[in-house]
C-alpha cells in the first residue's frame, strides 16, 4: 500500500488552482533502477549484498543481503569443547580477534568457579587495547581509502604492522591468535615485550596526530562524511547499536565503564564521545572521529597497564586453566567491548559435558548493520560507501 | 611560421624517395610518436613510483633495475590476455569505445610543439582544437559505459560525461586568458612570443598580475577532463570497480589506461605552453652568463616541454595520491558555482589588463 501510494505520488504531481480545484499532471515517469552492490565489490568490506534501488543517483532503499560468510559457528560450537571453540571465535571478527576472545572466555568464566591470575587480566587487557587499536586502523584506513585516500590507507596498515609484531611475538600468530583461554593466556609475554610496546606507544601517538591531520582536517573527507547517515541517539539504542557507532550519537555508553569487567574499573580512561565542533553529532564524521579518539585512549590504556602490571617471576598463564573445562549447569551471557560493539556469547551448559549445548554470539556489526535500510534512504550512492565505511562492518562477525 | 634551425632537418625534410616525405616521417611523425610512447610508458612507471615513496613503500623493484620495465612487462601482459567481450554487450560500441578514447587523446599530440620547428601540425588555431580535441574523449566514454551492458559502467560513463563537459567550459575560459594575452590561438605563436632572455619572467605566467587565476582555474579543469582525483568519481575504485571500463580486460583496457596517461600529458603540456613557456627555456641570461642562449635549441625545446610536462603529471599525481575524492555533486557545484564565476573574473580583469595596462 506505501509502495503503490509512493509510486503514484512520484508519477503525478497535483497543483492546487485555487477554489478547490486542481489539475493532475502526470510527470515524466522515470523507472527506478535495481542495483546490486556486492557481493564483490571493493568497498563492501567483505562479501555483502546491498540491493539498491535507485532513482537516478539517489538511493531510495538499500537492503543488505547476508549470508554469503556463514561459517556455522554456532553449529560447530555445539560440536567442539570450550577451549576448541576459542580457535572458531577468532575467526568471526578477524580484526579484533583477541578481544573476541576475551569476551568468550568472559562468559565461560561466569560459570567456572576459576580466578584468573592479577598478571594474566592484565595481559589480556594489553593484548585487548592492542587490537583495539589496530582494527581501528583498519576501519580508518578503509573508510579513507573507500572515499578516494588512497594514502592514509597505507600509513595505517605500516602501523598496524608493528602491532602485529608484537602479537605475533607474544601469540605466536598475526591476526588469528588463540591467545586469550579460559581461565587465562596460552604464553606469557615474552622477555622485552613490555619494552618494545612502551617503544610502540610513544612512536605510535605522533602518527595517530597525523592520520588526524591527513583525514579530518581535510575539506575533503569532512564534505564527503558530515551529515551523511544521521542517527539520532534514541533510534540508534532502539536499533540496539553499540560501540562507535552509539557514540557517535552522542550516547556515553561503553561497556568498559558501564559493566565493567576485569580490570577495567582499575584504568583511569574516558569514553569518547565526539564534541560536535568538527561534526555534526550522529553523522559519519562522529563515528570516524569516536574512532580516531578511542585509538589515543587505548595507547594511555597500554601504559598504564605496562606500569601497573606485577612482575613475571617465572609465572605460569595456563596455572589457572582446569585440565577439562566443565561449567556448571546454566545459562550465561557475557559481553565485552569490541572495537565495533558490544560482542556477546550467550552460553548454554548442561553441567555435564565439556562441549556447550548452545553457544549463541550476539555480534556487534550484525546489529549494527540492521539499520541500514533506515540509513540509507534518499541518500546518493557515494554517501552510501561513506556510510558503510563509517559502520565498519566486518562480515565475518555479521555472518559468524 | 616555423623557424628553420638546422639545416640537417631542412636537408632531411627535402628526402623524398619515391616521393614519399620519408625524411618529413622520420623527423617529426616518428619522434613524436616515441615522446608519446615514452610519456606513457615512463609515466605509468613514475606514478607507481611516486605514490608508493608517498605511501612509505618501495613500488615495482624487480622488472629490470628499479622496476624501469615494469610498464613494458605490463603492456606484454595485457597483450597476450583473453580479449573478453560480453554475450550481452554491444559488441560494436563495446569495441569502439577505447578506441575513440585513444584516438581524441592522442590526436591533440599533433598540435603541441616539441620544439621550434618539431610541431606535428602547426594550426593557427592550435589551442582551439586542442581543447576541442578533448570533447571526442566524451563520445568514447559513453560508448565504453553503454556497450558494457553494466549498470555500474553506465554509472561511470555518465557521470564522467557529465563531468567532462562541464568542466569543459571553466577550462577555455582560462585559455582563451592565455589566448589574450598572446593575441593568437597558434600554439607555435604562444612559445614564440614567451621567448626571451628574462628566462621564466617572460613566461606568461608572471607577464600578467592575474595570470595565476586562469592557471589555477585550467589546472583543477584539467584534472577534471583526464577523470584524475580528486575528480576520478567515474572510475571510482571503491563505489564503480571501475567505472566506464570495468568490462574491459587485455589490451582493450591497456588503450584505455594508456589514453588516460596520454591526456595527462596532453592537458600538462598544454598548459606549460599556454602559461609556462612551452620549449623556452626558463633560465634567464644573467650578465654575461648566457644560460638561456645556451640551453635553448631543436634538442633542449624537446627538452623543456617534456619536462614541464612532467612536472605537471607530478603534481597531478600528488594530488591523487593525497586527497580523498570529491563527491558528484559537489563536483559539479564545484565547476559551476566557483570555477566558471573565476574563469569569467578572470576573463575580464585580463582583458583589462591587456588593453588598458599594456
Amino acid at each position: 500500500m506505501q509502495e503503490l501510494e509512493q509510486a503514484v505520488n512520484r508519477s503525478v504531481r497535483v497543483i492546487p488552482q485555487g477554489e478547490g480545484r486542481v489539475t493532475i499532471e502526470k510527470d515524466l515517469s522515470s523507472e527506478e533502477m535495481i542495483l546490486n552492490m556486492g557481493p564483490q565489490h571493493p568497498s563492501t568490506h567483505g562479501v555483502l549484498r546491498l540491493e539498491c534501488k535507485t532513482d537516478g543517483e539517489v538511493v531510495t532503499e538499500a537492503e543488505p543481503y547476508l549470508g554469503y560468510l556463514h561459517r556455522c559457528f554456532e553449529k560447530h560450537a555445539e560440536v567442539v569443547d570450550y577451549p576448541g571453540i576459542v580457535p572458531f571465535v577468532d575467526r568471526m571478527d578477524y580484526l579484533a580477534a583477541m578481544n573476541s576472545e576475551f569476551a568468550y572466555c568472559i562468559a565461560v568464566e561466569k560459570l567456572l568457579d576459576v580466578e584468573i591470575p592479577r598478571r594474566v587480566e592484565f595481559m589480556r587487557v594489553i593484548v585487548s587495547e592492542l587490537n583495539r587499536i589496530a582494527s581501528h586502523l583498519v576501519a580508518i584506513g578503509t573508510y579513507a581509502i573507500d572515499l578516494g585516500a588512497f594514502t592514509p590507507f597505507l600509513f595505517c596498515f605500516r602501523d598496524r604492522e608493528h602491532i602485529m609484531s608484537l602479537l605475533e611475538w607474544a601469540s605466536g600468530a598475526r591476526m588469528l591468535y588463540n591467545y586469550i583461554w579460559i581461565g587465562g593466556a596460552s604464553f606469557d609475554f615474552p622477555p622485552g615485550f613490555k619494552e618494545r610496546t612502551a617503544e610502540f606507544v610513544n612512536y605510535f601517538r605522533p602518527k595517530a596526530l597525523e592520520l588526524q591531520r591527513l583525514l579530518t582536517e581535510n575539506e575533503i573527507f569532512v564534505k564527503r562524511t558530515k551529515g551523511i547517515g544521521m542517527m539520532p541517539p534514541d533510534v540508534a539504542v532502539n536499533y540496539g547499536w553499540s560501540g562507535p557507532m552509539l557514540r557517535g550519537s552522542g550516547v556515553e555508553w561503553d561497556l568498559r565503564k558501564h559493566d565493567p569487567y576485569s580490570i577495567y574499573p582499575e584504568l583511569d580512561f574516558k569514553v569518547c564521545v565526539p564534541d560536535g565542533k568538527h561534526s555534526d553529532i550522529g553523522d559519519s564524521l562522529s563515528r570516524h572521529l569516536v574512532r580516531a579518539y578511542e585509538m589515543v585512549e587505548s595507547l594511555s590504556m597500554i601504559e598504564q597497564c605496562l606500569d601497573k602490571m606485577p612482575d613475571a617471576n617465572g609465572f605460569d598463564p595456563r596455572s589457572a586453566i582446569a585440565k577439562r573445562i566443565r561449567p556448571k549447569a546454566g545459562e550465561v551471557y557475557g559481553r565485552a567491548e569490541n572495537p565495533r560493539g558490544e560482542l556477546g556469547f550467550y552460553i548454554v551448559s548442561d553441567g555435564k559435558s565439556t562441549k556447550p549445548v548452545r553457544c549463541k554470539a550476539r555480534s556487534s556489526c550484525f546489529v549494527n548493520l540492521s539499520a541500514m535500510k533506515e540509513l540509507s534512504m534518499g541518500q546518493l550512492i557515494p554517501d552510501l560507501v561513506a556510510i558503510i565505511g563509517s559502520i565498519d562492518i566486518v562480515l565475518g562477525e555479521v555472518d559468524r | 611560421m616555423s623557424m628553420s634551425l638546422n639545416s640537417w632537418s631542412d636537408a632531411l625534410a627535402q628526402w623524398l624517395p619515391l616521393g614519399l616525405p620519408v625524411g618529413l616521417v622520420i623527423i617529426a611523425a616518428l619522434p613524436l610518436v616515441f615522446i608519446a610512447l615514452y610519456a606513457l610508458t615512463y609515466g605509468v612507471y613514475g606514478e607507481r613510483k611516486i605514490s608508493a615513496f608517498m605511501q612509505d613503500r618501495l613500488g615495482p623493484m624487480e622488472v629490470g633495475k628499479w622496476g624501469l620495465l615494469q610498464t613494458i612487462a605490463d603492456i606484454l601482459k595485457l597483450l597476450q590476455k583473453e580479449d573478453i567481450v560480453n554475450r550481452d554487450a554491444d559488441k560494436f560500441l563495446f569495441v569502439i569505445g577505447p578506441g575513440i578514447l585513444f584516438v581524441g587523446s592522442f590526436l591533440a599530440f599533433a598540435v603541441l610543439p616539441f620544439g621550434p620547428a618539431f610541431i606535428g601540425a602547426d594550426l593557427n588555431v592550435g589551442v582551439f582544437y586542442a581543447i576541442g580535441i578533448v570533447a571526442l574523449e566524451v563520445v568514447g566514454i559513453l560508448a565504453a559505459g553503454w556497450g558494457s551492458n553494466n549498470k555500474w559502467a553506465l554509472y561511470g560513463a555518465i557521470r564522467s560525461v557529465a563531468q567532462i563537459v562541464s568542466y569543459e567550459i571553466p577550462a577555455a575560459i582560462a585559455i582563451l586568458c592565455g589566448a589574450m594575452m598572446a593575441g593568437t590561438l597558434s600554439m607555435q605563436q604562444f612559445n614564440l612570443l614567451q621567448q626571451g632572455e628574462n628566462g621564466f619572467m617572460s613566461f606568461f605566467l608572471f607577464q600578467n598580475p592575474i595570470a595565476w587565476l586562469p592557471f589555477l582555474i585550467y589546472f583543477i579543469a584539467s584534472l577534471a577532463e583526464t577523470n584524475r582525483a580528486p575528480f576520478d568519481i567515474p572510475e571510482a575504485e571503491s563505489e564503480l570497480v571501475a567505472g566506464y571500463f570495468t568490462e574491459y580486460s587485455g589490451m582493450k583496457f591497456a588503450v584505455i589506461f594508456l589514453a588516460e596517461y596520454g591526456s595527462m600529458f596532453m592537458v600538462s603540456a598544454i598548459i606549460s605552453v599556454v602559461f609556462l613557456g612551452g620549449w623556452n627555456s626558463p633560465l634567464p641570461n644573467i650578465g654575461t652568463v648566457l644560460l638561456n642562449d645556451w640551453t635553448t635549441g631543436p634538442v633542449w625545446g624537446a627538452f623543456w616541454i617534456i619536462m614541464k610536462g612532467f612536472f605537471f603529471i607530478f603534481i597531478q599525481m600528488w594530488l591523487r595520491w593525497t586527497l580523498p575524492r570529491l563527491r558528484v555533486d559537489q563536483l559539479m557545484y564545484l565547476c559551476w558555482k566557483v570555477l566558471t564565476p573565476f574563469a569569467f573574473i578572470a576573463f575580464v580583469l585580463t582583458a583589462v589588463w591587456e588593453i588598458y595596462m599594456k
